[in-house]
């Protein structure tokens, strides 16, 4: 009666032993550098690393996020981050914090050029490198990389940087979904 | 007899092609306006290369795409660049695009053409750049380069070529009377093409509903050892997949080209383009385009130039406007309503439909889907109709990409057969479009993370780079001070001192000596300063300073003058910069002055 306590005793303990130093061997040997969570957020958010969510830059935003943060502080991302990232950490999606700005439509920084006087402030501002200029000449904005992030505006002693709307072109157009058909249930159902 | 295959789906829609068959082709007399949009083909907008006031020959090039996939758009006819403006093009989405309009001047003089006699002699090469700057794009409608198509990938080598003749969409009979009238151009073509590619193969596939076109084109194919394969009558079996299965018995892979499995699909009007490239040296610069339905009445084909307002056509074929309700540009099936009548022909159009309102209907109201699963039956791709409208429907993009949404040619075979009548196709435009722009977007959140790395990466170097000259620079103080205390300490033990007191006072003793040897030197220093030797040489720099300050003022005068004839901002700057160039030239004078005057005393005073 003892010896079968004691060797099942002594079993469990080795097989303990053992497989504790395969899961410390293996947590060791493949150890992953950084939070795989993080670089998976960080890819679903716009990265236009324009600090709305009070953070300074979108990867910080999405360490936060990793660590419990809310997720609808991204005001850039809108609905559809919003949605992707309830998908990816499988919570409920919550409506917009408006807190933190509303959705808008996607912007570009443009420097009215003649008014430009070659400060250099808006420069040091964009987190994206997309301004060109140097000291004491015109400064302007790459269009293409612009992420309409607006950290350029407030800096700017002159007032010269717009931030515009950009209109869908016959490029950049697509389809539109057919409109919804309402049937006659429904219809009566919205009208009661 | 060539051996035909199936495809699976399919469906069998009113024909509505015998209205614009019964008249012969018709030549579009020139226009009043030609409005020659500067992208007809798929790839980058070509550049305009032309002036506005130009006058420019018909077949002269007026804009060329330089970098990127394109190809030249030419002057249909001769006449006065007015303008080159955004205006109303053909494509679904009605908005306005870039095009050169030409003012015709009613000459019609052809610029100098450069036919060749016998292409054979020619490099492969130089014949596909002939074909290029011909401005060729594919005819059938989706309007891919020729000469890049004509280039497949280095390992495919293509076995079949085939001409597609089979213009499935109903109302369409553009191709149909390209190869009764001009069978023989399409023949000449696709020997070139053929000559280019070398396939073991060619195939003309027309459907078994033109029996006239398939009597011309046997005639023309008469000795050589193209095959004529008549295909049955079932839409859309002109799909280049479906038409390559239906000749081949091959099955195009997901994602794929024709090339892929060694096949290439030319269009009927593509190969006429080309042999009138290569054989008479002309330009893309007209186009067989059907105007049809019911509001119209005399449908038949026109050959009219590129840029030809439609609004011009409709006339032709006598036009009631009362009539009209829906004016579409393409087939029944494929083709998108046109919301701006004036609109020019592009490269691609082949037809247009004035329908009246019995002829196209408005569509239905949408009802909710009944599961009957007619759709998939008749989906010639054979996808899931059904499922891909459901995440169509709900946004869930992922999910209808995953069941292949992507290889949806968007032939209507499915809105068609709807018995709830949804428009599906739609759906999957719609969906396809969310795809392509979230992937867009994504692309761009990449490489702004890309910047938003590089450029941390860059600060955080130069706050590094900062850091390491600041901890330079106090260790070589330190340095400084160490040796300091070091040579302190050295004349502490020279003076024999032990003690710290004693080192003390031996350091303040030395620097007494010091300061006194300073002294005493000092008058001796202040002497020779005076003296006749040192004064010579100076006179000389200072003269030399004087000259510099003076050219440079000069310079800076001129700068000024400069920049106020052309009132540029920096005015001010510079003259203040000529105001201290100025003091500096006063003070180098002043000073040679004095040392001159020095200079003359000195010797009577010695």
């Amino acid at each position: 009666m003892w010896t079968s306590i004691i060797i099942a005793v002594v079993v469990l303990l080795a097989l303990a032993l053992v497989f504790g130093g395969l899961l410390g061997y293996a947590s060791e040997r493949f150890k992953v550098e950084g939070n795989p969570l993080v670089d998976q957020i960080d890819s679903l958010l716009p990265q236009t690393q324009c600090g709305q969510c009070g953070f300074p830059g979108c990867r910080p935003y999405a360490e936060a996020i990793a660590n419990g943060e809310a997720i609808n502080k991204c005001p850039p991302g809108g609905e559809t981050t919003i949605k992707a990232l309830a998908d990816l950490l499988d919570v409920e999606p919550q409506p917009l914090d408006a807190e933190h700005g509303a959705e808008q439509e996607k912007r570009v920084a443009v420097i009215r050029e003649d008014e430009c006087i070659g400060c250099t402030k808006c420069i040091q501002a964009c987190p994206v490198d997309a301004i060109l200029g140097a000291a004491k000449h015109m400064h302007t904005v790459i269009e293409s990389e612009c992420t309409g992030c607006d950290l350029c505006v407030e800096p700017c002693p002159v007032d010269c940087i717009d931030m515009v709307t950009v209109e869908p072109d016959i490029r950049t157009w697509t389809w539109t979904p057919p409109p919804s058909g309402v049937i006659a249930t429904d219809r009566q159902g919205a009208s009661a | 007899m060539t051996q035909l295959w199936d495809f699976s789906g399919g469906i069998h829609p009113p024909q509505n092609k015998q209205q614009s068959t019964r008249r012969p082709l018709r030549q579009a007399p020139v226009p009043e306006l030609v409005v020659l949009p500067l992208q007809q083909h798929i790839g980058e907008p070509a550049e305009v290369i032309v002036n506005v006031g130009d006058h420019v020959l018909k077949g002269q090039k007026v804009a060329d795409v330089t970098t990127g996939m394109g190809v030249p758009v030419h002057a249909s006819t001769s006449g006065t660049i007015e303008a080159v403006e955004q205006r109303p093009v053909p494509h679904p989405s009605g908005m306005a695009d870039w095009c050169v309009v030409l003012k015709p001047d009613g000459e019609d003089q052809w610029c100098s053409l450069e036919p060749v006699s016998n292409y054979k002699q020619m490099e492969r090469e130089q014949v596909l750049q002939l074909i290029r700057e011909a401005g060729i794009s594919g005819m059938g409608g989706a309007g891919f380069p020729t000469d890049i198509k004509l280039r497949p990938p280095r390992d495919r080598k293509v076995e079949t070529l085939i001409v597609n003749g089979a213009e499935c969409e109903p109302y369409i009979t553009a191709d149909d009377i390209t190869m009764r009238e001009q069978a023989d151009s399409v023949v000449a073509g696709l020997q070139v093409m053929a000559w280019i590619l070398r396939p073991a193969r060619c195939v003309i596939g027309i459907e078994d509903n033109k029996p006239e076109a398939i009597t011309a084109m046997r005639a023309a194919v008469e000795g050589t050892q193209i095959e004529i394969a008549v295909v049955p009558t079932k839409y859309p079996s002109g799909g280049e997949k479906q038409l390559v299965e239906i000749l081949t018995g091959l099955e195009i892979p997901s994602g794929g080209i024709p090339a892929d499995i060694g096949v290439m699909c030319q269009n009927v009007g593509t190969a006429v383009a080309v042999s009138r490239a290569v054989f008479e040296g002309k330009p893309l610069i007209s186009r067989i385009i059907t105007i049809t339905g019911e509001a119209v009445r005399e449908p038949g084909n026109f050959e009219a130039l590129i840029g030809t307002p439609i609004t011009n056509l409709l006339e032709l074929s006598g036009l009631d406007v009362d009539k009209l309700n829906r004016l579409v540009l393409g087939g029944p099936m494929m083709g998108y309503t046109l919301t701006d009548h004036s609109v020019p022909i592009a490269k691609t159009s082949n037809c247009v439909i004035a329908a009246t309102a019995s002829e196209l209907p408005a569509p239905p109201p949408e009802q909710p889907c009944i599961r009957c699963g007619q759709c998939a039956e008749v989906c010639p791709m054979e996808l899931l109709p059904q499922q891909l409208f459901w995440y169509s429907k709900s946004a869930e993009f992922e999910k209808a990409e995953h069941l292949n949404l992507f290889d949806c040619i968007e032939c209507g075979a499915c809105s068609y057969v709807c018995p709830s009548s949804i428009p599906l196709v739609q759906y999957y435009r719609f969906a396809k479009g969310e795809i392509r722009q979230q992937n867009a977007e994504q692309l761009k959140a990449d490489r702004a993370r890309e910047r938003f790395e590089a450029r941390q990466a860059r600060l955080e170097r130069e706050q590094q780079e900062k850091e390491q000259r600041r901890q330079e620079r106090a260790r070589a103080a330190a340095e400084a001070q160490e040796k300091k205390k070091a040579e302190a300490e050295k004349a502490a033990a020279k003076g024999e001192a032990v003690d710290e007191r004693s080192a003390k006072s031996a350091l303040v003793e030395q620097a007494l000596e010091r300061k006194k040897a300073k002294t005493a030197r000092a008058p001796e220093n202040a002497e020779p300063n005076n003296s006749d030797k040192v004064e010579k040489p100076d006179i000389e720099t200072l003269e030399k300073q004087l000259m510099q300050a003076e050219s440079k003022l000069n310079t800076m005068q001129g700068m000024l003058e400069e920049a106020r004839a052309q009132e540029a901002d920096n005015v001010e700057k510079l003259e203040r910069a000529v105001a201290k160039n100025h003091d500096r030239v006063k003070r180098a004078k002043d000073t040679l002055d004095k040392a001159r005057e020095h200079l003359s005393n000195e010797p009577t005073a010695g």
